[in-house]
């Protein structure tokens, strides 16, 4: 078991994106005081998995995490920060943290490390150091993060709520495969507008 | 390399500078945009990146929030579309600032390019059907035209159904609409599959929200208006639009009513600008 490398399309090659999940997390408590501390050893998007529907739906936080970094435009301290923010689909960053952050109630969690060089660190840590950081840190089952494992954690009534879904004229008379992708896709496009 | 020169004769968006697994490609070039095919997050999904650059001739200022506001207007509406049901591609991601917006990538042909490949196929069938008919004494023109006419009454389905959630396209043509074919159903005979498909409306860069029912029968005069242009032969099948409209919400009828006024005097209310 090891972190998941991503490619993704119109990023440069420097950054590179790794994601991975665990299960029955016990010190999610433990992780979340790390990052309000913001002990550098842990800067990871601790993402609480019963919030997230889709691995696509990851993916495009990560994505927009990466242009705000690209771009200089970090409106939390770093891009890992910047990704559990990318999930909202508002503005306000502590509603956010509490939505799709970490917190002590958190069960499964959804991990994800950028790694690019920076001026106090040129060469990144390599995947397998920041896995076997992850592994001593976290209290918990690493699972391949597939969109069926992501399915088992997520909790439909929060993120129907989340992402206003509830009474969405289009999700009427859908089947069920229809409405899970139907609510994925308008969840994209309120992570993409955030409210504006 | 000098084939994506010659498709990046303008400067791309920084966002497309960056690597990817297939290059993008330019499709369209229109006065204040542009749209290129791409991906998004997988090399496996297609997108489609509607690009507004800057405008030289503007002050910068001013350019920029002209187009950051443009560029948030049109995702808006199509996130609401998309909540509503009206059938319209999906908002993946948007950089205002930097005039960018990616949408979902709606397959097929624009409705234009299918009725247009359908009368042309007809008309080679009547030739070729010519003499076989003196034969058989027996045309069957009303069943002929029915895939046409069910085409149009689905088009007057999707506008009456953008129009039924607050929204006025302000371009409608036949090639402001795609023909995406349906999931699992096969090209069967290619001409039978010519009109085939789900409507999806695209192109939402003029769209405004209004329930006016002016807006909404100036709408679909620009829309009749450009069908008569760009399919003068199949004119007369633009009825059966207005009856798809006509079922498609319950303000259609006044909307039809109005549009009767908008005949006579034309798509401005004013004669002022």
């Amino acid at each position: 078991m090891s972190l998941e490398e991503i490619r993704l399309e119109h990023v440069p090659d420097t950054h590179r994106v790794y994601v991975g999940l665990f299960r029955a997390v016990s010190n999610a408590g433990y992780l979340q005081s790390q990052l309000v501390a913001r002990n550098s050893d842990f800067e990871y998007a601790f993402i609480d998995a019963s919030s997230v529907l889709s691995r696509l739906q990851l993916l495009a936080a990560v994505y927009k995490a990466l242009t705000v970094l690209l771009d200089g435009t970090l409106k939390t301290p770093n891009v890992h920060s910047e990704i559990v923010c990318s999930l909202s689909p508002s503005n306000n960053i502590s509603e956010a943290y509490r939505r799709w952050g970490i917190t002590d109630t958190t069960k499964d969690v959804v991990i994800v490390k950028v790694l690019f060089p920076t001026e106090s660190r040129p060469q990144p840590p390599s995947a397998s150091e920041v896995f076997s950081h992850l592994t001593e840190a976290v209290k918990g089952t690493p699972a391949p993060l597939t969109d069926a494992e992501l399915a088992e954690c997520t909790d439909w009534p929060k993120v129907r709520k989340y992402y206003k879904l509830n009474g969405a004229p289009t999700l009427d008379g859908k089947d069920d495969a229809a409405k899970t992708r139907e609510m994925g896709l308008l969840a994209l496009g309120g992570m993409a507008l955030r409210g504006l | 390399m000098s084939q994506q020169e010659q498709e990046h004769q303008f400067p791309p968006p920084k966002v497309l500078t960056y690597p990817s697994a297939t290059s993008p490609l330019l499709i369209t070039q229109g006065a204040e945009g542009r749209l290129y095919k791409t991906t998004y997050l997988l090399p496996t999904l297609p997108c489609a990146l509607k690009y507004r650059p800057p405008k030289p001739y503007r002050h910068p200022t001013l350019d920029a929030r002209l187009t950051r506001a443009r560029i948030l207007a049109e995702a808006r509406v199509l996130a609401r579309c998309r909540r509503d049901g009206v059938p319209v591609p999906a908002v993946y991601a948007v950089d205002e600032g930097a005039g960018w917006l990616m949408m979902e990538w709606i397959e097929g042909v624009p409705v234009r390019v299918g009725i247009n490949a359908w009368l042309g196929e007809r008309v080679e069938r009547e030739e070729e059907d010519g003499e076989q008919q003196q034969q058989h004494g027996s045309g069957k023109v009303g069943e002929d035209q029915e895939p046409l006419a069910d085409v149009m009454r689905r088009v007057g389905a999707a506008v009456g159904k953008l129009h039924k959630t607050g929204i006025v396209h302000g371009d409608l043509t036949t090639s402001n609409m795609m023909l995406r074919p349906r999931e699992g159903h096969g090209q069967g005979s290619e001409r039978e599959s010519l009109l085939e498909g789900e409507i999806v409306l695209i192109d939402f860069g003029l769209a405004t929200q209004s329930a006016h029912e002016e807006d909404r029968a100036v709408d679909l005069y620009v829309l009749e208006r450009a069908f008569g242009s760009t399919h003068p032969r199949a004119e007369s099948f633009f009825d059966e639009v207005l009856a798809g409209y006509r079922e498609s919400f319950k303000h259609a009828p006044q909307v039809l009513k109005k549009l009767e006024d908008v005949r006579m005097r034309g798509r401005k209310r004013s004669m002022l600008g």
